[in-house]
């Protein structure tokens, strides 16, 4: 068997490839991009066929992977958490039809919030849709649990939740391969009518969805990922999960725990083993990266029971994630913290990069909105969320993907007016195209700047979906040709840019004005590929 | 053997190629291995840093527990300092003394040096003027990793084999290049060990 070198990411891509997906679906998104590309640019995921094109956003990924699944053939669908707000449609209905082939849903979440708006703990959503979901707590799990999760989720018929966190995404370590599965073949549901909605079927697909449940639980209880470790001292019980599991042994030399453990990683919740922690122990500790999901639980609303210490009782912080010094502080031990950060180191912040399009898009909208009052400028997700730091300081909202262009236009209707959205190439067909719809035949006095550097580039420069049809998108949904106008975002271009901004400032309905110039990441990435070939050739 | 090391500096400046050498000496030693990394928004110009744990037993958490790294290694010395809280009284502090200024802020260098020197345990070393004198500017970051040689227990060799691994596909003159740089921080260091 071969031992590599893996991302959490690139152990779930493997994983994936060796439970014989047929197709991946994605939207870049961090911390879960590095699956999709790992695909990608895998010689054997090519070998093998396998599908692994970006999607538009996370709802087309999900219901593209649900197609596959009804086909028969094993599928994953990858997005960060918010990506799951986006998705939230058809995964919450996937619950009701079913799978057929084996489907993964990878939801990547982030607490501490490294790159993302929020921190909300995707095992909610499982327990929402109520389908099983899986948690790893180390990279050789995140390989082992997809193979695990395919199996589980053809022989329950139902899609699979995995939840991993940034910190297990974007760390390295040795993972054991296992034998690689072939694809399956196309065979369509023996059911006819599993994934036709219709209420009249959809109230019947419900009670088979719930009918499934004892099943769900009855499988955790006896899951390899739910593990319980007997010990001699029973003040205290530990229920923990995902890396919170690691942090706990961490703290302990040869990883030896005193107390009782029970490790989490696959729901719903093993109802047996926590009521045996509960009985044997005198209190309980919950250790769990995200929300206090287990610990609400066990406390219930009344919280007559014993005494159950985690987020909520203040024993942990109610926010952020986990790490070993704020566990062991939990269980009453010593915070080993070094000497402190002196008085004078300043944060960093992230910013643009030298030469970024960005920089001197925003430096021509500041001055074109100079005459006007400040607060107009609703933005998005993407770098040039970034311009809302010091210096340019130039947007005023940044919420969730799309939500430029429709804040924008609400605040018009509301009388603020003029109003600016600001969104970028891949943000614009993600979840922006809509909006710019909604807000054309509102004919709303906006000027929308898309910011176009022709990538994906907050996560690396994935191929835009948006690459190359931007003009005919916004005239196919209705936007003046005279409206749309196209510049070109360079510092000597300033004035000529200033101008047409403002004119568009000016006009009473929908005007779109594309600022183009590559990002400069994939710019330099290019010509040193380009400058390399030069040489091979010579 | 264990060796828990924090890996700081600006987003760019390669800090990830000092981890992977080091990985992949530790990788063929057959240790055990856990590296955290930083992706995503940070790595625009920001402070970025990376867990790197290397164990002869296995490793629980993908993170360091702070005041518990041996060693912390930083291309850049105010980033350094950041990470004072991560490093173990016994521990050492290797960095470059360049400081990287893409900030408005940024406080007085010799502020910055001043408490560095007043580490017990720390190398500091110029290693943008070590690299431009070997005529290889863009080795500083492996000049930082010769200098930490002296406290990974790794023998120096199985550092170069490394680093002609990973440079290999670059050419044999990066790689000649990068070797240099690597042999001049560990020279420096053997001669200025502040202990």
């Amino acid at each position: 068997m071969q031992r590599m070198l893996l991302l959490g990411d690139e152990a779930i891509a493997q994983g994936a490839i060796d439970a014989g997906i047929s197709g991946i679906y994605a939207y870049p998104g961090t911390p879960s991009t590095e699956i999709t590309e790992f695909i990608q640019k895998s010689k054997e995921a090519k070998v093998r066929g396998i599908r692994s094109e970006w999607s538009a956003n996370e709802k087309t990924a999900m219901e593209s992977a649900l197609g596959m699944s009804y086909t028969g053939k094993r599928t994953i669908v990858c997005m960060k958490h918010v990506g799951l707000n986006v998705a939230a449609d058809p995964f919450i209905n996937a619950a009701i039809t079913g799978a057929n082939g084996g489907l993964i849903i990878l939801s990547a979440d982030d607490p501490s919030m490294h790159s993302s708006q929020n921190e909300q703990d995707s095992r909610f959503f499982g327990d929402f849709a109520m389908i099983p979901v899986l948690e790893p707590s180390n990279q050789q799990e995140a390989y082992d649990m997809v193979r695990y999760g395919f199996d589980l989720s053809e022989e329950q018929k139902i899609p699979v939740l995995l939840r991993i966190t940034t910190r297990l995404a974007h760390s390295r370590s040795g993972v054991l391969r296992r034998d690689t599965k072939e694809q399956n073949q196309i065979r369509l549901p023996e059911n006819p009518a599993q994934f036709i909605l219709l209420p009249v079927i959809a109230r019947k697909q419900y009670k088979v969805l719930l009918e499934k449940q004892n099943g769900f639980e009855k499988q955790s209880e006896r899951s390899g990922f739910n593990q319980y470790f007997e010990a001699e001292n029973r003040s205290l019980g530990i229920i923990t999960c995902g890396l919170a599991y690691n942090y706990l042994m961490e703290n302990y030399s040869e990883h030896e725990i005193p107390y009782p453990v029970l490790k989490i990683g696959q729901y719903p919740v093993p109802t047996k083993m926590v009521d045996k922690i509960y009985t044997d122990c005198d209190e309980l500790l919950i250790l769990e990266d995200g929300y206090p999901l287990l610990e609400k639980s066990i406390r219930g609303f009344l919280n007559k029971g014993k005494k159950i210490r985690g987020r909520l009782d203040g024993s942990l912080p109610r926010d952020g994630e986990l790490n070993p010094n704020i566990v062991a502080v939990s269980l009453g031990l010593d915070d080993t913290i070094g000497e402190p950060v002196p008085e004078f180191v300043v944060g960093r912040p992230p910013s643009l990069c030298n030469g970024c399009s960005h920089n001197d898009a925003f430096l021509a909208l500041n001055e074109a909105l100079n005459m006007y009052t400040r607060g107009r400028v609703f933005s998005d997700i993407g770098c040039y969320t970034l311009s809302a730091l010091k210096p340019l300081e130039s947007i005023n909202t940044c919420v969730d993907m799309g939500a430029s262009i429709t804040m924008a236009m609400g605040a018009a209707d509301a009388g603020l007016i003029p109003a600016v959205a600001a969104i970028g190439d891949s943000t614009f067909t993600h979840s922006g195209m809509t909006g710019l719809l909604d807000a054309i035949n509102n004919n709303s006095p906006i000027t929308v700047i898309i910011l176009d550097n022709a990538t994906t580039g907050m996560t690396g420069g994935q191929k835009s979906s948006a690459f190359g049809k931007i003009e005919s998108i916004c005239i196919g949904l209705g936007v003046e040709e005279e409206h749309i106008r196209i510049l070109k975002p360079l510092s000597k271009q300033h004035d000529n840019n200033v101008e047409a901004i403002k004119e568009e400032l000016e006009y009473n309905g929908v005007s779109v004005l594309i600022l183009r110039r590559e990002c400069i990441q994939t710019l330099n990435k290019r010509m040193r590929t380009k400058h390399k070939a030069k040489q091979l050739e010579i | 053997m264990k060796k828990d090391i924090i890996l700081a500096g600006v987003g760019g400046q390669g800090i990830l190629s000092i981890a992977a050498t080091i990985g992949m000496a530790a990788i063929e030693l057959g240790l055990q291995l856990k590296q955290a990394e930083v992706h995503g928004m940070s790595q625009r110009g920001g402070d970025v840093q990376s867990h790197l744990r290397l164990s002869s037993k296995k490793i629980a958490s993908d993170l360091i527990p702070k005041g518990k790294a041996d060693l912390v290694i930083s291309v850049e010395p105010m980033e350094a300092l950041r990470y004072l809280p991560m490093l173990s009284k016994e521990g050492w502090l290797i960095t470059n003394t360049n400081a990287f200024v893409n900030i408005p802020d940024y406080p007085e260098l010799q502020e910055v040096l001043d408490r560095i020197n007043a580490t017990p345990n720390h190398i500091a070393i110029d290693a943008d003027y070590i690299a431009k004198d070997i005529g290889s500017a863009k080795s500083s970051n492996i000049v930082i990793l010769g200098a930490s040689a002296p406290f990974l227990d790794i023998d120096p060799r199985n550092l170069e084999n490394a680093i002609k691994n990973i440079f290999g596909n670059k050419g044999e003159s990066v790689v000649q290049a990068n070797i240099e740089a690597f042999n001049e921080g560990l020279k420096f260091a053997l001669n200025n060990k502040c202990a």
